[in-house]
């Protein structure tokens, strides 16, 4: 059992330290800002983790690329322009809204919005419609038959 | 009948959407550089650390492969056969041997043969970042004015060469 828990513990030690070298930040703010860099671009390698995350070769030199920009004072926007301008959308885990990309934002919204004109229309139709008001003959009909069947209760 | 076919017509929407997704490699990753200049840099030659292989001066003029290979890769010495098959048949061919050592890369034209005019030594990886490389091989089709015009991501295969890049450099071969 003692030795269940540490091999589980190990175990979940892996995955934190994948990825991480040793990096001097003049302050914590540039740390702060290359933590958050790394973790929205995409490895492309892995293709399925982030920078932050990936230990494979081409991760760890664009980590080192992040890292040169960010201390030569570069803005993030330009930081992540010079990669999109090299691997294209793709590298950022959010896409940009644009043209060839509305699908992929408006889509699920869109259908579900079909989805709610659809059940509405359905529910509608399945509602039985309020059967017509008796006529006087029907009227009278119903009474006798009421009152024929309470006399045979009684 | 509308209340039948519907559902099963956006069924049949679905299975042929999904489908197509099937068929579509995620690994292939659509580069922004397609269209543009190729990136310039000026590294050492493999062959000779003295002589520069200066990208601007040499990947233009004429119709060319710009193969980034390593010693190292599995799939590169899959590919190398043909890349000399092509070399022979008159393609010019361009090399970045990237992140490997000298000694190694050397060894590896020695022994299979040197399907390149000029092979540059990128053993930092920094020119392959500039030109958007993710995984060896790679290779890019540049036109006569030193422009990307395709990118072909793994080993060329035969096939892949008579479907795609071959009637693309014979196409750019006819441009001025």
């Amino acid at each position: 059992m003692k030795w269940g828990i540490a091999l589980l513990a190990l175990l979940l030690a892996l995955p934190a330290s994948a990825g991480i070298e040793v990096r001097q930040f003049p302050d914590p703010e540039l740390e702060t800002r290359y933590q958050n860099l790394i973790e929205q671009l995409r490895c492309l390698v892995c293709q399925n983790q982030s920078l932050a995350d990936s230990n494979a070769d081409l991760a760890e030199d664009l980590r080192d690329e992040v890292y040169t920009m960010l201390l030569a004072g570069k803005r993030d926007a330009e930081i992540v322009d010079f990669l999109v301008n090299r691997y294209g959308d793709f590298v950022l885990y959010k896409p940009p809204v644009k043209k060839t990309t509305w699908l992929l934002w408006f889509g699920p919204f869109a259908a579900l919005g079909l989805g709610g004109i659809l059940i509405w229309r359905i529910g509608k139709k399945r509602r039985p419609e309020p059967p017509p008001p008796l006529s006087d003959a029907e009227r009278r009909r119903l009474e006798k038959l009421l009152q024929d069947h309470g006399s045979d209760d009684s | 009948m509308l209340k039948y076919l519907l559902p099963l017509g956006l069924f049949a929407a679905l299975l042929i959407l999904l489908g197509i997704g099937l068929t579509l490699n995620p690994r292939e990753v659509p580069s922004p550089l397609v269209g543009r200049p190729a990136p310039t840099f000026t590294l050492p030659r493999l062959d000779d650390p003295e002589t520069p292989f200066d990208s601007a001066e040499q990947l233009r003029g004429r119709v060319s492969l710009f193969n980034v290979w390593a010693s190292w890769c599995v799939a590169c010495r899959q590919e190398h056969p043909f890349l000399m098959q092509l070399a022979r048949q008159g393609v010019t061919i361009y090399g970045l041997d990237y992140k490997d050592t000298r000694e190694a890369g050397l060894r590896w034209i020695e022994r299979l043969g040197n399907p390149y005019r000029a092979v540059a030594f990128d053993a930092a990886g920094k020119v392959a970042i500039d030109w958007g490389v993710y995984g060896v091989p790679e290779t890019f089709v540049i036109d006569k004015q030193g422009v990307i015009r395709y990118k072909h991501i793994g080993p060329i295969t035969p096939k892949d060469w008579e479907e795609k890049l071959g009637p693309l450099v014979d196409y750019l071969e006819k441009q001025p």
